[in-house]
C-alpha cells in the first residue's frame, strides 16, 4: 500500500485551473522527484498536498486515510513537511530559532538540534544570526533543517537547488540519502533533471497541470523526458 | 533652567504613561498588523471596571489588579471571534468593527456612568510627592506609573526574544502561512496577543483612573497618543516605542508651558515632523 | 479562449449598459427635474424644512461618496477626511466675513482650497499604509481642528457666525442652498461615474485588485493615488463649505469632528463599498434612521454601531452589494463585460 497518493487530484488558484487530474503514489522509504518546466503545477501540487490549497477530502490519501481539505497544522502533525520554495525564513528569528519552530508539531523523533548541527555544521556556527542574513546555500539547509525539525515521515522538497551555486548544491543533496536512510520518504520537485534523475529512484513528469510521464529514474532516456517535459 | 527640567522632568513622567498606553498597541499590530481603532475607549474601559469594583469597597489596587484577568479574557475572546474574521489584507473590516466597537463603548460607559469625569480612589497615593533639588518635586504616582511603564516594557521585550511564545508571535507575524505549516495555530496565538494587549490596556486605564480622571469620550484622545508614540518611536521594537513615548510627553509638556492650547497640538505637529523626515520612527527593528 | 477551429473566430464585444441601468437613468432624471423644482410648490413651512433636511442629507453624501471613492476604490481607508471637510467650511466663511465673498460663490472656491491643502496633506499622510494610514489622517485632522481652535480671528474654540448671508432674504437663501445642495449630489454621483468609466478609473480598480501588477503594466500608481486623494478631498470640501452656508454657525469641534467619517464610514459599509449606488442607499438608510431613531441618543448610536459591525462581519459588501449579487442589479454601469457569441463575461470589477 502506499504511503501518500493522490487520485484525479484538481486544483484551483481562484478561477483558475493550475491541476487537471493528478494521479500520484509514494511508497515507504523511497525518494521520488517531480519534473517539470516552469509553470507546469509542481509547486502547486505540492501545496495541495499540504494543505495550502483547498482540495476534496478523498484527493489525498496519506497512510490509508484521506487528508484532503486538512489544515496545513493538521498535515503537520501527520507527518507531512515542506521545505518551501525560496526558503521562506522567517527574519525576525534566528536560525537557531527557525529550527525550533520546525518542532512547533511535537512530534517525536530521532531528528533534533545536535543531529541537524551535525549534518549541517553551519546551523551550530551560525546559530544566532537572524536567518535571512546567511547564504542562499546556508539558508536551504536552515529551511531543510527546519522541516526535519518536526520529524516528519514524508518530506516534500520544492526546488532546493533554486539560485545556488553548484558547489552547494552538491552539499545539500549529499546529505539527502542520509536523510531518506533514517526511515524519511521524500518528493522532489527540481528544475535540474540531471540532479532529480540521479536523486530519486522513480520520477513524474508533470507539464501544463498533467503528469505527463512517469517511469523509474534510471530506466528514462534523455529524449523521452525532453518530449515529457515540453509536449508536442 | 529650573523651570526647562521641571517640564523635561513633567514631560518623562506623561511619557510613561503614554508608554503603557502604546504597548498594547505595538503588540497587536505587531502580531498580527490589526489596527484597534477602540484601543482608548478600552483603556476608558479598563479604568471603569476598576473605578466601578472599587465603588463597591474593593480596595482600588486590588481591584486594578482583578481586572486584570478579566481583560486578558476579553481580549481573547474579542480576538477568537469578531476580530479573527477581520483580519486580511484589507484593512477596512478591522478599522469598521473597531470603530464601531469605539462607539457602542463609549455610549454604553455614557449611560451607566454618565459622562461626569471619575477618578479611583489610589488612598492617597496621587498627592504624594519626592523632593529632588531644592524646591523640584516629582509626583510619586507618575513616577510608580514610569517604573510600571518600564517594567512591563523590560517584560515585553522579553516576552518576545526569550520564550517559545514569544517565538511564535515572531514567527506568524513574519509569515502566517510558513507558521501554519510548522503547526503553530494563528487563531489561538492572535488570540493570546490580543489578551496579553488588553491586559496592558487595563493596567493603564487604571493607573490613569488613579493619576487623574476618566471620562467615557476620553478613548479616542489616548488612541492618537498611543499611536503617535509607536510611529515615533518607530515599529518593531518595544523600548523603541517607550522612547516614541518619552519623546511626546516631553514635547506636549513643553508646549503646555508655552500655551494651554498648545499641548497637544504641539505633540501632533511633532508626530508629523518625524513622519516627514523620518518615516521608519526614530528606533526601527529592521524587519 | 482558444479558437475552436480556423473558420471560427470568437466575436468579442465590450457591452457597458444594462437594461437596468437604462431605466435607472431615466428615473434618476426624473427625481432630479422634481427635486429641483421643489421650491416651487408645496407648502412654505414644510417646504422649508425639508429643504433644510435635504441640505443636511445631502453634505453627508457628498462626503460619504467621497470617502468611498477614496476608500472603496482608491483602496485608501481614511478617518482624517473631515479636515477638509472642515478646511472647506472655514475657508468658506473666512471668504464670506473677511474678503467680500458672496458665500454662495465661495463654496466652490472652498472645495478648490481643500484641494489645494491636500496635496501637501497627501506627502505626510501617504507614508503610512493600511490601518496606521487611517489613524495618521485622523491626526492631521485634529491637527487642523486644533490650529482653527488657537485661531481667535474665527472664535477659536467656540466658533463664529457666517455674517456675510445677513443681507439676504431667508427664502433666497434657503433656495439657493437647496439647489446648490442638490447640483452637489448630482455632481458627486456625476464625477465619480464619468471618473470610473474614464481610463484613470480603469487603471483605480486595477490597482485596487492588485497594485504589483498594475505597475508592471505600466500603471502610475502613485499619481494615480494622489490625483484619487485630491478629488476626495475637493468633494469633502465642498460638502464642507456647503454645510455651513445651511448652518450659519461653524466651530472646530463641529467642522473637524471624527463623527463626519464615522457617519461616512457607516453609510458607505452598510449601503456597499466599492459600488455608486452604496452609498447612495446607506444615505437614504441613514437618513431613515436618524429620523426616526436619534431622539434615543445613546442607544441610537449604540444600535449604529452594532450594525455596522454587523453589516461588516456578515455582509462584506453591504446591502448593495448583497443585492447586486443576488440580483445582477446594476444602475450605473461601470463595468465593462465581455460579450461572446452571445454569452456574457464579467470583467473590469473585483469578484471577492
Amino acid at each position: 500500500m502506499s504511503l501518500l497518493s493522490t487520485h484525479r487530484l484538481q486544483s484551483w488558484y481562484g478561477d483558475f485551473q493550475a491541476l487537471y487530474g493528478i494521479d500520484f503514489e509514494l511508497h515507504e522509504s523511497e525518494a521520488v522527484a517531480v519534473i517539470g518546466s516552469n509553470g507546469a503545477g509542481k509547486s502547486t501540487f505540492l501545496k495541495s498536498l499540504v494543505g495550502l490549497l483547498k482540495v476534496p477530502s478523498d484527493a489525498v490519501h496519506f497512510d490509508g486515510q484521506p487528508i484532503g481539505g486538512k489544515t496545513p497544522g493538521e498535515i503537520a502533525r501527520l507527518g507531512l513537511a515542506l521545505v518551501p520554495e525560496g526558503r521562506r525564513l522567517f527574519p525576525s528569528l534566528s536560525v537557531e530559532e527557525n529550527l525550533l519552530m520546525g518542532a512547533s508539531t511535537g512530534r517525536k523523533g530521532p531528528w533534533n538540534l545536535d543531529r541537524l548541527q551535525k549534518l549541517f555544521p553551519i546551523l551550530k556556527e551560525r546559530r544566532r544570526n537572524p536567518a535571512t542574513a546567511l547564504s542562499g546555500g546556508q539558508q536551504q539547509m536552515v529551511a531543510l533543517g527546519r522541516a526535519l525539525m518536526s520529524n516528519p515521515r514524508v518530506l516534500l522538497c520544492d526546488e532546493l537547488s533554486l539560485g545556488l551555486a553548484p558547489v552547494v548544491i552538491h552539499e545539500i543533496y549529499q546529505a539527502l540519502p542520509t536523510i531518506c536512510d533514517e526511515g524519511i520518504t521524500a518528493v522532489i520537485v527540481e528544475q535540474d533533471v540531471s540532479l532529480a534523475q540521479r536523486a530519486s529512484q522513480r520520477l513524474y513528469c508533470f507539464q501544463e497541470g498533467r503528469v505527463s510521464l512517469t517511469a523509474r529514474s534510471g530506466d528514462v532516456s534523455r529524449e523521452q523526458i525532453s518530449h515529457a517535459y515540453f509536449g508536442s | 533652567m529650573f523651570a526647562l527640567i521641571d517640564t523635561l522632568i513633567q514631560g518623562l513622567l506623561l511619557g510613561g504613561l503614554y508608554a503603557l498606553f502604546a504597548l498594547g498597541l505595538a503588540l497587536m499590530f505587531g502580531v498580527m498588523r490589526l489596527t484597534n481603532v477602540a484601543h482608548g475607549d478600552f483603556i476608558v474601559l479598563g479604568a471603569f471596571g476598576t473605578f466601578a469594583l472599587a465603588a463597591t469597597g474593593v480596595n482600588p489596587f486590588l481591584a486594578g489588579v482583578v481586572t486584570l484577568p478579566v481583560a486578558f479574557a476579553v481580549g481573547y475572546a474579542l480576538q477568537r471571534f469578531p476580530l479573527n474574521r477581520t483580519l486580511g489584507k484589507d484593512p477596512l473590516p478591522s478599522l469598521v468593527v473597531t470603530f464601531g466597537l469605539s462607539i457602542v463603548i463609549q455610549n454604553v460607559l455614557m449611560e451607566v456612568f454618565t459622562a461626569d469625569p471619575r477618578s479611583i480612589e489610589s488612598l492617597g497615593l496621587n498627592t504624594q510627592s519626592l523632593p529632588v533639588i531644592d524646591d523640584l518635586n516629582v509626583g510619586l504616582m507618575p513616577l510608580v506609573i514610569l517604573i510600571v511603564a518600564a517594567a512591563c516594557t523590560v517584560l515585553m521585550q522579553w516576552l518576545f526574544s526569550a520564550t517559545a511564545l514569544g517565538r511564535s508571535f515572531r514567527a506568524v507575524s513574519d509569515d502566517p502561512e510558513v507558521a501554519q505549516l510548522m503547526g503553530l495555530k494563528s487563531v489561538h496565538l492572535y488570540a493570546m496577543a490580543t489578551g496579553i494587549a488588553f491586559v496592558l490596556v487595563s493596567l493603564a486605564g487604571t493607573l490613569q483612573g488613579m493619576r487623574s480622571t476618566v471620562s467615557p469620550a476620553d478613548g479616542p484622545a489616548l488612541l492618537l497618543f498611543a499611536f503617535e508614540s509607536v510611529i515615533i518611536g518607530g515599529l518593531g521594537s518595544f523600548w523603541g516605542t517607550f522612547a516614541g513615548a518619552m519623546l511626546l510627553g516631553v514635547t506636549q509638556q513643553i508646549g503646555f508651558r508655552l500655551d494651554p492650547g498648545w499641548g497637544i497640538w504641539g505633540g501632533h505637529l511633532m508626530f508629523l515632523a518625524v513622519l516627514v523626515v523620518r518615516p521608519q520612527g526614530l528606533f526601527p527593528k529592521t524587519r | 479562449m482558444h479558437p475552436t477551429s480556423n473558420s471560427h473566430r470568437a466575436h468579442i464585444s465590450v457591452q457597458r449598459a444594462t437594461r437596468a441601468s437604462q431605466v435607472g437613468l431615466w428615473v434618476a432624471v426624473a427625481l432630479v427635474v422634481l427635486a429641483g423644482s421643489l421650491p416651487v410648490w408645496g407648502a412654505a413651512d414644510a417646504r422649508s424644512a425639508w429643504m433644510r433636511e435635504f441640505v443636511e442629507i445631502a453634505c453627508y453624501f457628498v462626503f460619504a461618496a467621497m470617502w468611498n471613492l477614496l476608500a472603496g476604490y482608491g483602496g485608501m481607508v481614511s478617518i482624517g477626511q473631515q479636515a477638509f471637510f472642515g478646511i472647506g467650511g472655514y475657508t468658506m466663511l473666512m471668504l464670506g466675513n473677511f474678503a467680500g465673498f458672496n458665500p454662495f460663490v465661495a463654496v466652490p472656491v472652498a472645495a478648490a482650497a481643500a484641494a489645494l491643502v491636500a496635496w501637501p496633506v497627501s506627502k505626510i499622510a501617504f507614508r503610512l499604509q493600511g490601518g496606521y494610514f487611517a489613524i495618521g489622517t485622523w491626526v492631521i485632522a485634529e491637527v487642523f481642528r486644533l490650529g482653527f481652535a488657537n485661531m481667535s480671528l474665527v472664535g477659536g474654540g467656540s466658533g463664529t457666525s457666517l455674517t456675510a448671508l445677513r443681507g439676504i432674504e431667508k427664502a433666497t437663501r434657503e433656495n439657493v442652498t437647496f439647489w446648490m445642495a442638490l447640483a452637489a449630489v448630482v455632481a458627486s454621483v456625476g464625477l465619480v461615474y464619468w471618473f470610473l468609466r474614464s481610463r484613470q478609473g480603469l487603471a483605480l480598480m486595477a490597482i485596487r485588485d492588485n497594485e504589483v501588477s498594475s505597475e508592471s503594466q505600466g500603471i502610475d500608481v502613485k499619481t494615480t493615488k494622489l490625483w484619487v486623494y485630491i478629488v476626495a478631498a475637493c468633494g469633502a470640501g465642498l460638502a464642507g463649505a456647503l454645510y455651513f452656508v445651511g448652518n450659519l454657525r461653524i466651530s472646530p469641534d463641529a467642522a473637524f469632528s471624527v463623527n463626519w467619517s464615522a457617519f461616512a464610514i457607516f453609510m458607505v459599509v452598510i449601503g456597499g463599498i466599492g459600488t455608486i449606488e452604496g452609498p447612495i442607499l446607506g444615505a437614504l438608510i441613514f437618513w431613515a434612521l436618524n429620523k426616526y431613531f436619534s431622539d434615543y441618543g445613546s442607544y441610537y448610536l449604540i444600535g449604529l454601531g452594532l450594525l455596522a459591525i454587523g453589516v461588516t462581519v456578515f455582509f462584506k459588501r453591504g446591502l448593495w452589494g448583497w443585492l447586486q449579487a443576488k440580483y445582477d442589479l446594476r444602475f450605473f454601469p461601470v463595468q465593462r463585460r465581455w460579450v461572446m457569441d452571445g454569452l456574457c463575461v464579467n470583467a473590469g470589477e473585483s469578484n471577492e
